[in-house]
C-alpha cells in the first residue's frame, strides 16, 4: 500500500473525515495550554514588562506563515510531477490561511513593536520580507480565482507557487542587505544560553505545536470543501450534458 | 504508410469529455473531412492532433514535423503586407520562398498591402497561403472555407487537390464541399457518454466511481 | 527565431505597437516626483536613485501585456506553438524584443532624467550600468507574469499584482548600484548581485513562462 493511495480523492475524503476531530481537538487543547500558560503563568520579563508575551502569538503565527508556503510549494510540485487533484486543491486551501498566519504576524509584530521601538512600523527587514510574503499569498490567490479551469488553475499557480518561493527566497536577503535591522534574532535556536530562558521557552513550544496543528485542521476543512465543491461541478457538468 | 493517425481517441473541452473512441488513419495523398453539429468538439479534436492540448485518452501518431496547424483564426498581423506576414511564417518553419504561395493564392496584387486593409475573406487567403509556405505535409484545418467568396473556396479546392496529389493529406472540419474526393468521418457517433453509461471520465472523477 | 525578434521589433515600431510610450511614462515619473515632494535639490538628489529605478520598473510593466496578448488573440500564438520553434526560444526571443523597444530606450534616458531629479555626478554611469544590467531582468520576469496570465480577460491588473513581487530583489539592488555609486562607495557587491538575478532569470524563466504558456494555450 503507497503513500499515494491518500492522493485519491475519496480514500482522502475518508481518512481525512476520521481524523478531523482528533486535530481539532488536540489543535484546541495545545494551543489553550500554550496561550494560558504563556500570558498567565510566566513571569514578567525584566526590561519588556508584559508586552513580551505576545510572542506565543507572534512567533508561531510568523513560523506557520512561511511553512504554509513551504507546503504549498511541495504539494505544487507534487501536483507538477503525479497529477493529484488533491495535492493542488490542498495548495489551494493552504493560500488563505498561510496569508491570514502572514498578517496575523504582522500585526501582533505592529502591536509589540509599539511599545518596544515606539513605532507601529519600520521597515525592518523581517517585517519588510514578512510584507513582501503576504503580497505573494495575494498573487497566488488572485490567480486562483481569476482562472476558470481548475486543471488550468492548478498548473498556473504551481508554476507560480515555484517561481515565486525562489523570488520571495531572494527577497528575504535582498531586505537584510537594503536594511540591517531593528528585529532580534530568532529565540529559538538551541543555544539556550543567549536565548530566552525556559520558563518562557516551554510554553512557546507548546503554542507553536498548538499552531501547527490549527493549521492542518484548517487544511483539512478547506481541501474537504475544495474537493465537494469540485466534485459538485463535475456532477453539475454531468448533469447538463445527460 | 500513414502520415497522421489516431488511436481510441477521447478529447476534452474545458475539462469536460466531448469525443470518445476516435480513430482514422490519413494516408498520403488522401482527404479526411470531419463532419458533426456545432459543439460536437471538431475544434477541440484538431488542436489535439496538432498538439496544443493532451489527449484525454488514446494518442494521435504523426510523422515528425509532419503537421501543419491553421486554425479559426489566421494570425495575421494587420501592421504586416501580405508579404512580410507569409515571409515571417516561411523563415519560422524554414521553408524559402513566398512567392508561389501568394500566387497560388491569387495575392500577387495585394503583396504590399498592409494585412490590416484586406477584407476578411482576402485575408482568409492569406492565412490559407500559409499552409503552402510551412511545406509540411499534413494541413489540419478548421473551417478553413469561412468568409471565402465562391470562387475563393474553388481556388482554395484546387489547392487542396493539388496537395494531395504532390503525396500530401488534409485533415479538414468543414462543411462545405470543397470538391474533393474525400472520407467523411461523421463525429456524431463518438459524442462522449456520461459517465454512468460507461462513458470515459476526467481524472478527477475516475476516483469517485 | 531571428524572424521572431524581427517581427516583434517591427510590429512595436509602426503604428499602433506603443513603442515610446513606456519612455514617455518614465518621463512622466521623472517629472511628477519633483512636483510632489518640492524642488529642493538635496532632497531630490536623495531620492533620485530609487525613483529613476521604480519609474524604469513602472514603465517595463506597462507595457509587459502586449509580449503575448496580442499574438494570443489574434491566434498568432497557437501557430507559433505548432511550429518549429521551440516555446521556450519564442519566450526568450519575445522577451529579448520587449528589452529592445521598452528596456534599452530607458537606460539611454536613464540620464537626461538624472539630471531633471538632481542626481549626483558620480551616480551617472552606475546608473546607466545597472539599469543595462536589470532591466534585461525586469522584461524576462515580465515575460512570465505576462505568460501566467496570456489566457485571462483583463489580466492586467492580476499581471501587476505578480510581477511587482517578483521585480523586488531586482529593484533592491538595481537602486542600491546607484545609491552607493552616488554616494562615492563602492558598489561591487549589489551590482554582482543584480548580474546574478538576471543572470539566473534569463536562463530560467523562459522555461517557466514557456511551460505557463502550453497550459494557456490548451
Amino acid at each position: 500500500m503507497s503513500i499515494w493511495e491518500y492522493a485519491n480523492p475519496k480514500k482522502f475524503m475518508q481518512t481525512s473525515a476520521f481524523l478531523l476531530p482528533w486535530v481539532t481537538g488536540l489543535a484546541l487543547i495545545a494551543m489553550l495550554v500554550g496561550l494560558v500558560w504563556g500570558f498567565f503563568f510566566t513571569p514578567d520579563a525584566d526590561k519588556f514588562g508584559a508586552t513580551v508575551k505576545i510572542i506565543y502569538l507572534h512567533v508561531p503565527a510568523a513560523m506557520m506563515a512561511i511553512s504554509a508556503w513551504t507546503m504549498m510549494l511541495v504539494t505544487s510540485l507534487i501536483w507538477l510531477i503525479r497529477r493529484h487533484h488533491v495535492s493542488a486543491l490542498a495548495a489551494k486551501a493552504a493560500a488563505p490561511i498561510g496569508l491570514m498566519f502572514t498578517v496575523i504576524g504582522l500585526v501582533t509584530g505592529a502591536i509589540w513593536g509599539q511599545p518596544m521601538w515606539g513605532t507601529w512600523w519600520a521597515w525592518d527587514p523581517r517585517l519588510t520580507a514578512f510584507l513582501i510574503l503576504a503580497l505573494f499569498y495575494l498573487g497566488y490567490i488572485a490567480l486562483w480565482a481569476a482562472v476558470e479551469n481548475p486543471d488550468t488553475a492548478a498548473d498556473l499557480t504551481s508554476v507560480l507557487a515555484i517561481v515565486g518561493s525562489v523570488f520571495a527566497f531572494l527577497s528575504r536577503y535582498a531586505v537584510l542587505f537594503w536594511n540591517q535591522g531593528l528585529h532580534q534574532g530568532a529565540s529559538l535556536s538551541l543555544d539556550e544560553q543567549e536565548n530566552v530562558s525556559d520558563v518562557y521557552w516551554l510554553p512557546l513550544v507548546v503554542c507553536i505545536a498548538g499552531f501547527v496543528l490549527l493549521f492542518v485542521t484548517l487544511v483539512l476543512i478547506r481541501t474537504r470543501t475544495e474537493i465537494r465543491s469540485r466534485r459538485l461541478q463535475a456532477l453539475l457538468t454531468r448533469e447538463r450534458l445527460a | 504508410m500513414s502520415l497522421l493517425s489516431a488511436h481510441d481517441l477521447a478529447v476534452a473541452r474545458a475539462g469536460v469529455p466531448v469525443l470518445e473512441g476516435v480513430g482514422f488513419a490519413l494516408a498520403a495523398g488522401r482527404a479526411l473531412v470531419l463532419r458533426g453539429p456545432n459543439g460536437i468538439g471538431k475544434t477541440t479534436l484538431l488542436r489535439t492532433v496538432a498538439g496544443l492540448q493532451p489527449p484525454l485518452h488514446g494518442r494521435v501518431q504523426a510523422a515528425p514535423d509532419a503537421v501543419a496547424y491553421a486554425a479559426h483564426a489566421d494570425g495575421v498581423k494587420g501592421t504586416l503586407s501580405v508579404t512580410e506576414n507569409l515571409a515571417f511564417w516561411a523563415s519560422v518553419f524554414g521553408t524559402a520562398s513566398v512567392a508561389a504561395a501568394i500566387d497560388r493564392m491569387n495575392l500577387r496584387d495585394l503583396a504590399d498591402r498592409r494585412a490590416a486593409n484586406l477584407s476578411a475573406g482576402q485575408k482568409r487567403r492569406l492565412g490559407l497561403a500559409r499552409l503552402l509556405v510551412t511545406g509540411r505535409p499534413v494541413w489540419v484545418m478548421d473551417e478553413p472555407t469561412v468568409s471565402l467568396d465562391t470562387a475563393s473556396v474553388q481556388l482554395f479546392g484546387d489547392v487542396v487537390r493539388d496537395h494531395l496529389a504532390a503525396g500530401g493529406a488534409a485533415l479538414i472540419a468543414t462543411h462545405i464541399d470543397l470538391g474533393l474526393d474525400a472520407d467523411v468521418l461523421d463525429l456524431g457517433r463518438f459524442r462522449a457518454r456520461p459517465a454512468a453509461a460507461g462513458g470515459i471520465r476526467s481524472a478527477f472523477d475516475e476516483a469517485f466511481t | 527565431m531571428i524572424a521572431l525578434l524581427f517581427r516583434d521589433l517591427r510590429l512595436a515600431v509602426r503604428a499602433g505597437g506603443g513603442f515610446g510610450l513606456g519612455l514617455a511614462f518614465f518621463l512622466l515619473v521623472a517629472v511628477i516626483v519633483p512636483l510632489g515632494v518640492g524642488p529642493e535639490p538635496a532632497t531630490l538628489a536623495r531620492i533620485a536613485p530609487g525613483i529613476l529605478w521604480v519609474g524604469a520598473l513602472l514603465s517595463c510593466l506597462l507595457s509587459l501585456d502586449r509580449i503575448f496578448a496580442l499574438d494570443f488573440e489574434d491566434g498568432s500564438l497557437d501557430l507559433l506553438a505548432t511550429s518549429p520553434l521551440p516555446m521556450e526560444g519564442a519566450v526568450a526571443v519575445k522577451a529579448l524584443a520587449h528589452w529592445l523597444v521598452t528596456g534599452l530606450p530607458l537606460v539611454l534616458a536613464a540620464p537626461v532624467l538624472g539630471v531633471l531629479l538632481n542626481l549626483p555626478l558620480p551616480g551617472y554611469p552606475w546608473l546607466v550600468i545597472s539599469l543595462a544590467l536589470g532591466t534585461p531582468a525586469l522584461s524576462i520576469i515580465g515575460a512570465f507574469g505576462a505568460a501566467l496570465t496570456v489566457g485571462l480577460k483583463r489580466g492586467g491588473l492580476l499581471m501587476s499584482l505578480l510581477v511587482l513581487p517578483l521585480y523586488m530583489p531586482t529593484l533592491i539592488f538595481g537602486a542600491e548600484v546607484v545609491k552607493r555609486g552616488a554616494a562615492g562607495m563602492t558598489v561591487a557587491t549589489p551590482l554582482a548581485l543584480l548580474a546574478a538575478i538576471t543572470a539566473g532569470a534569463l536562463a530560467l524563466l523562459p522555461f517557466a513562462a514557456a511551460a505557463a504558456i502550453r497550459v494557456n494555450l490548451r
